[in-house]
């Protein structure tokens, strides 16, 4: 290898022991409040179609929030997303699907009656996460839902909802 | 745990992501004549009216919901969902010129929000007079 070759490849590990430094440390925090431990030390998974798609109404969820089972319900159900008509062409539907599924939280999760969650903010580990600052916001306009992520967790949008990137509006 | 492998193939996914950017296919003023092109086909058709656009965009159409709900009252200010609080881009060209210009995303969004709003498809006069309308809008 030539010298510019060497100095490309110096380069590169740069980087990757700068990601290898970085990522794992925030990562390892939020995945306590998530329940899951299986993403610890990988990057936070991501896709462009999930972001684009799913991204442009509501705050792209993150898969490891709801087990398998509820994303595939969801996928397939799109026509009536919670009163919304959200459908996706085949191939990206098809995309997503195997993105949020392949992610998906792994720890079984149940909602307070016991059945597969619908949505994320009725899942138990949610509400036993939220319970206290459920209280809070009650009657903050600016909150409005529980579903309102990027409210309080501000990072949420970069997939950090690390206890130290909370802020919840007066 | 570190795996090098895996910042080998977040890197590269993200120089694929740079370089899969959609080019702008489309341009307001030329979706206004092909719209334009498939009004002319309906009985009674004398051209596009921006007044007429701007009375669909802020009233409602039986539903919860006007086009205003989430792009707000003025079209080239930024919106927000009027359900989930997700900011929105402002939607009038001279705000923001990434609008109408991929016609695979004009076609999702009509329709998508066209449901949403009016509980059908919006008629080709309709879109011709909504986008008239946005085209008069200043920055």
């Amino acid at each position: 290898m030539n010298i510019a070759g060497k100095y490309l490849l110096g380069l590169f590990a740069a980087a990757v022991l700068f990601l290898g430094a970085t990522l794992p440390v925030a990562q390892a925090e939020e995945d306590e409040y998530s329940g899951s431990r299986a993403t610890i030390g990988a990057a936070r998974p991501s896709n462009p179609k999930w972001v684009s798609e799913c991204g442009a109404c509501h705050l792209a969820f993150p898969a490891r929030f709801l087990p398998a089972e509820s994303w595939r319900e969801m996928m397939s159900g799109l026509d009536n997303h919670f009163g919304s008509n959200a459908v996706l062409d085949e191939e990206t539907a098809r995309e997503i699907t195997v993105f949020l599924v392949d992610n998906a939280r792994r720890k079984k999760s149940r909602d307070a009656s016991g059945n597969m969650p619908k949505r994320i903010t009725e899942s138990r580990w949610f509400m036993r996460e939220h319970a206290r600052a459920e209280l809070r916001v009650k009657n903050n306009p600016k909150v409005k839902s529980m579903a309102n992520c990027a409210v309080c967790h501000i990072k949420a949008e970069q997939g950090d909802y690390s206890e130290r990137n909370i802020k919840i509006p007066k | 745990m570190f795996r090098p492998l895996h910042a080998v193939g977040l890197l590269f996914a993200v120089i694929v992501g740079m370089a899969a950017q959609p080019a702008l296919a489309e341009s307001p003023e030329g979706l206004l004549e092909s719209l334009r092109a498939e009004a002319s086909g309906t009985a009674g058709f004398q051209g596009f009216s921006a007044a007429r656009g701007e009375t669909f965009y802020k009233n409602k159409h039986g539903d919860d919901w006007s086009c205003s709900s989430c792009h707000t009252l003025n079209p080239a200010a930024e919106g927000k969902h009027a359900k989930s609080d997700k900011l929105i881009k402002p939607l009038a060209p001279s705000a923001n010129p990434e609008r109408f210009t991929e016609t695979k995303k004009i076609e999702k969004w009509f329709k998508r929000n066209c449901n949403d709003v009016l509980d059908r498809e919006c008629t080709a006069l309709e879109k011709g007079d909504f986008l008239a309308y946005l085209l008069t809008i200043k920055k």
